[in-house]
């Protein structure tokens, strides 16, 4: 169990130092790649800026708020298109073709429709990880136990009820998954559309660091926003494991 | 009768939905939501006459060359990372570190070793779209049966005949999955690329034609680019049906 966990931090040590080596040999132009001292340090100089936390609140606002409206929106019209079998088969090529639409086609419309404020980002965000959700709950709804459904129809379940006793735990896995998956898309979206629309946060700071040359403030940034990343990942994942044990569980018991 | 049926279920939505777009909008005289009508009409003069060489093309092009280059690097790497226990416990979290970054931020940093030319959009979009076909590589390697590998030794199987049969097939799955999410990456970031810095291509003329307030000609823009989605996305099911075809046989068996 510990010998994985040590590599991986000499596999961090590795990286660091050569992040560290590669610029001061002069291999790579230092003003292109700064070493990892310098980054850290403007790293450290970021932290105590009040700019810094406000954009950081701003990216993790958009964040949280798009996400939280594709999650509410995907996970019911999931449950009612995927419970209606007539639903899905009218609306299945609809999905198939609006899912493909890359959301950056949108950037254009949503700068018309709100500026640079952060509904523009909204729009990407929420549309980019809609998808996600959707088409996992519907596989999710699809792949209920048929005989546990038959069972409960014999029994005179109502539609409410099967769907929060057959329907939801047997989908719930698959729900997980869509936001595990929606919450890195929508990362993605939110610094994306912060950094070419200008809407407030993480992304602009990167924008903004870019055009007045900080070099390194920019390497800073973008190692804040990866370290967000994984943050986001590690948690989502953490909450997965709590949520699921039972399901885990169940599984094995029924598999003995 | 089954075959129009289906048919007829699968175009009722789009049509209806195409339909009610075009009758709203059909006396819009909202500058930004322009009936769809003239939408339409400016297609032709918008795309089919020199844009469709002078700025699609470039964009497919750099698309298709990113996108290569990192299926080469990301499926040959993911492969023998995925063989060794050791050096994927070395590599784990500087990978989950480095697919973390949103691939777009890269654009800026991109920017300062390869200026703003296509090799710079072509490295932005490579090194996007490595890390999940890297990853799922890594992970298709790996849960390749043990058996499988002995049977291979066992037969003596040379190492080329092992590489084609064993490890790239069997990793083949986890790969087109990996292709396919790596795939969307690489159209925003052909987009995102060309919005940033470019003299040409799609997300260049698009954001063109927002800033000179040309709202038709960027709806069609919009329509252009989600075509073009869909499509790569159509395409990539037929090559994936192609490749996986023994593998949807053997799930179908199970």
């Amino acid at each position: 169990m510990r010998a994985p966990w040590r590599r991986g931090l000499v596999g961090v040590g590795v990286f660091v130092a050569l992040l560290e080596v590669v610029p001061r040999t002069g291999l790579v132009d230092p003003g292109y790649l700064p070493t990892a001292g310098t980054i850290a340090g403007a790293l450290g100089e970021q932290l105590s800026r009040e700019a810094f936390w406000s954009a950081l609140l701003d990216t993790l606002r958009g964040w949280s708020i798009g996400l939280g409206i594709a999650v509410v929106a995907g996970v019911a019209a999931g449950i009612v298109i995927g419970v209606v079998p007539a639903l899905r088969a009218f609306t299945a090529s609809t999905v198939e073709f609006l899912r493909p639409i890359p959301s950056v086609a949108l950037i254009p419309l949503a700068v018309l429709m709100f500026g640079t404020s952060m509904q523009s980002t909204l729009v990407l965000i929420v549309y980019a990880s809609f998808w996600q959700v959707l088409v996992q709950v519907l596989d999710g709804v699809r792949d209920v136990d048929p005989v546990t459904q038959e069972t409960a129809r014999s029994y005179g379940f109502a539609v409410p009820t099967r769907i929060r006793v057959v329907v939801w735990p047997a989908a719930l896995p698959n729900v997980i998954t869509g936001i595990r998956l929606a919450a890195t898309v929508a990362l993605v979206l939110a610094i994306t559309g912060e950094l070419v629309i200008g809407s407030p946060g993480l992304g602009r700071q990167i924008a903004l660091a870019q055009s007045a040359g900080a070099v390194e403030a920019m390497y800073g940034l973008v190692v804040v926003a990866g370290l967000l990343g994984v943050a986001v990942n590690l948690s989502i994942r953490a909450a997965e494991r709590r949520l699921l044990r039972w399901h885990v569980s169940v599984r094995r018991e029924n598999a003995v | 009768m089954r075959f129009i049926r289906s048919i007829a279920t699968a175009t009722v939505l789009p049509v209806l939905l195409v339909a009610a777009w075009w009758f709203t909008s059909l006396g819009s005289d909202d500058f930004f939501w322009p009936p769809l009508r003239d939408i339409l009409t400016e297609v032709p003069s918008t795309w089919f006459e020199g844009r469709l060489g002078a700025d699609v093309a470039p964009s497919l092009l750099r698309l298709s060359a990113g996108y290569s280059l990192a299926l080469a690097i990301g499926i040959s790497a993911g492969l023998a990372i995925g063989l060794s226990a050791p050096l994927r416990q070395y590599c784990e979290p500087v990978f989950e570190f480095l697919r973390s970054i949103p691939p777009p931020v890269l654009v800026p940093i991109i920017m300062l070793f390869a200026g703003i030319g296509d090799s710079m959009k072509i490295v932005v979009i490579a090194f996007g779209c490595v890390w999940p076909i890297l990853l799922n590589s890594v992970e298709g390697a790996r849960s390749i049966d043990e058996v499988l590998h002995d049977t291979a030794r066992v037969y003596g199987l040379g190492p080329a005949a092992r590489f084609r049969h064993l490890l790239l097939r069997g990793a083949s799955p986890h790969i087109v999955t990996g292709a396919r999410q790596a795939l969307s990456i690489a159209i925003i970031l052909v987009v995102i690329s060309e919005m940033f810095a470019a003299s040409n291509g799609l997300g260049f003329t698009i954001v063109q034609f927002q800033r000179s307030f040309a709202i038709p000609q960027m709806w069609s823009g919009i329509l252009l680019l989600g075509a073009i989605g869909v499509i790569l996305a159509l395409v990539f099911k037929l090559v994936e049906n192609r490749v996986l075809a023994w593998y949807f046989g053997l799930r179908r068996k199970q």
